[in-house]
């Protein structure tokens, strides 16, 4: 009964944070969403008896991938900010 | 008109796949490969107290070869694409409450990732799962003291040396004439002990080394191509 009831929680929990991810305007946010899906996920791992699983999804899908997003949203927006700034003074840039 | 095909090429779906769905019936027992990793003599031969390790290593060894070669070709891609290394970055400095926290936590998660993938045919865990808190442990070291030196030859060559040695290992077990990857090439030990199950913790931990060195190549790669903005 209350393996029911925590992995029922742990479900909406994901769900909720799937859909933060999904329509949340700013993206900090929705990255940070992300890697609480994967959090809750290797709870849920542990839980359905794949501890193995849920280190790696502990590991990689709330730790690693959360850090790899923000350096690529970093490294965008100063690419955005870049051809933002050439548009103003309306010149092509040489790379 | 096109609502009505759809609707047609639904139901000819349903005629053809519901004999599939019909004649389903679930069964008591185990599969019958299932059966064969579970069977006294086949857990005797392995020799090794996680069995899903055992699984994963020796049975479906060529599975985690190809996992460890995507890995591989992922880091090599990232490692074309991401060539120029921006100038010094200006950082915010990091509290000091962050930075004494990142001290005590790097050794005791370097540490916990070494036992995973070392423990991996006792405990469950193994070389993925250590390798990637292993990694973890690297980024926490990125974050909390980016200045800090990064050797990027001595990860490589860690990389390559333990693949190297993983496939070394996996082909000696063929070239004696007991298969790919098989884990009887070391004296199989006693049940449930540290030195036991043959090649497993052997192999388990060149792959855990070569995980780790994989995935902190990639962070640092990623860490290397910021700049100000």
């Amino acid at each position: 009964m209350e393996f029911k009831i925590i992995t029922t929680l742990l479900g909406i929990l994901m769900l909720a944070m799937s859909f933060i991810a999904i329509y949340h305007k700013k993206m900090i946010v929705a990255v940070i969403a992300t890697g609480a899906v994967g959090l809750f996920a290797s709870i849920m791992y542990l839980f359905l008896a794949a501890p193995d699983v849920a280190m790696t999804e502990a590991a990689i899908g709330s730790g690693l991938s959360t850090i790899i997003f923000f350096y690529v949203l970093n490294r965008i927006r100063q690419n955005d900010k870049e051809g933002r700034e050439s548009d103003e003074i309306d010149e092509i840039p040489n790379k | 008109m096109k609502k009505l095909l759809v609707l047609f090429i639904l139901a000819a779906f349903v005629s053809v796949l519901y004999p599939l769905y019909s004649s389903f019936h679930g069964s008591t027992g185990l599969t019958e490969v299932s059966q064969f990793y579970a069977s006294k003599e086949n857990i005797e031969k392995v020799n090794s107290q996680n069995l899903v390790t055992a699984v994963v290593v020796t049975y479906r060894g060529l599975d985690t070869l190809g996992e460890v070669t995507i890995l591989f070709l992922t880091a090599a891609i990232i490692a074309f694409f991401l060539k120029k290394e921006s100038d010094k970055r200006t950082l915010r400095k990091n509290s000091e409450i962050f930075k004494t926290a990142a001290k005590l936590l790097i050794p005791i998660i370097t540490m916990l990732g070494i036992y995973i993938f070392i423990n991996g045919h006792l405990t469950p865990g193994g070389g993925f799962q250590g390798g990637a808190v292993i990694a973890s442990a690297v980024i926490l070291m990125f974050l909390a003291f980016p200045n800090m030196e990064f050797s990027h030859k001595f990860f490589e060559s860690l990389e390559s040396v333990s693949g190297l040695v993983y496939v070394g290992l996996a082909a000696f077990g063929a070239i004696l004439g007991l298969g790919f990857l098989d884990n009887a090439i070391l004296p199989l030990g006693k049940f449930g002990e540290l030195f036991s199950a043959g090649a497993i913790p052997v192999i388990y931990s060149f792959v855990g080394l070569k995980v780790g060195a994989e995935l902190s190549n990639i962070l640092h790669k990623f860490k290397s191509v910021q700049a100000d903005n």
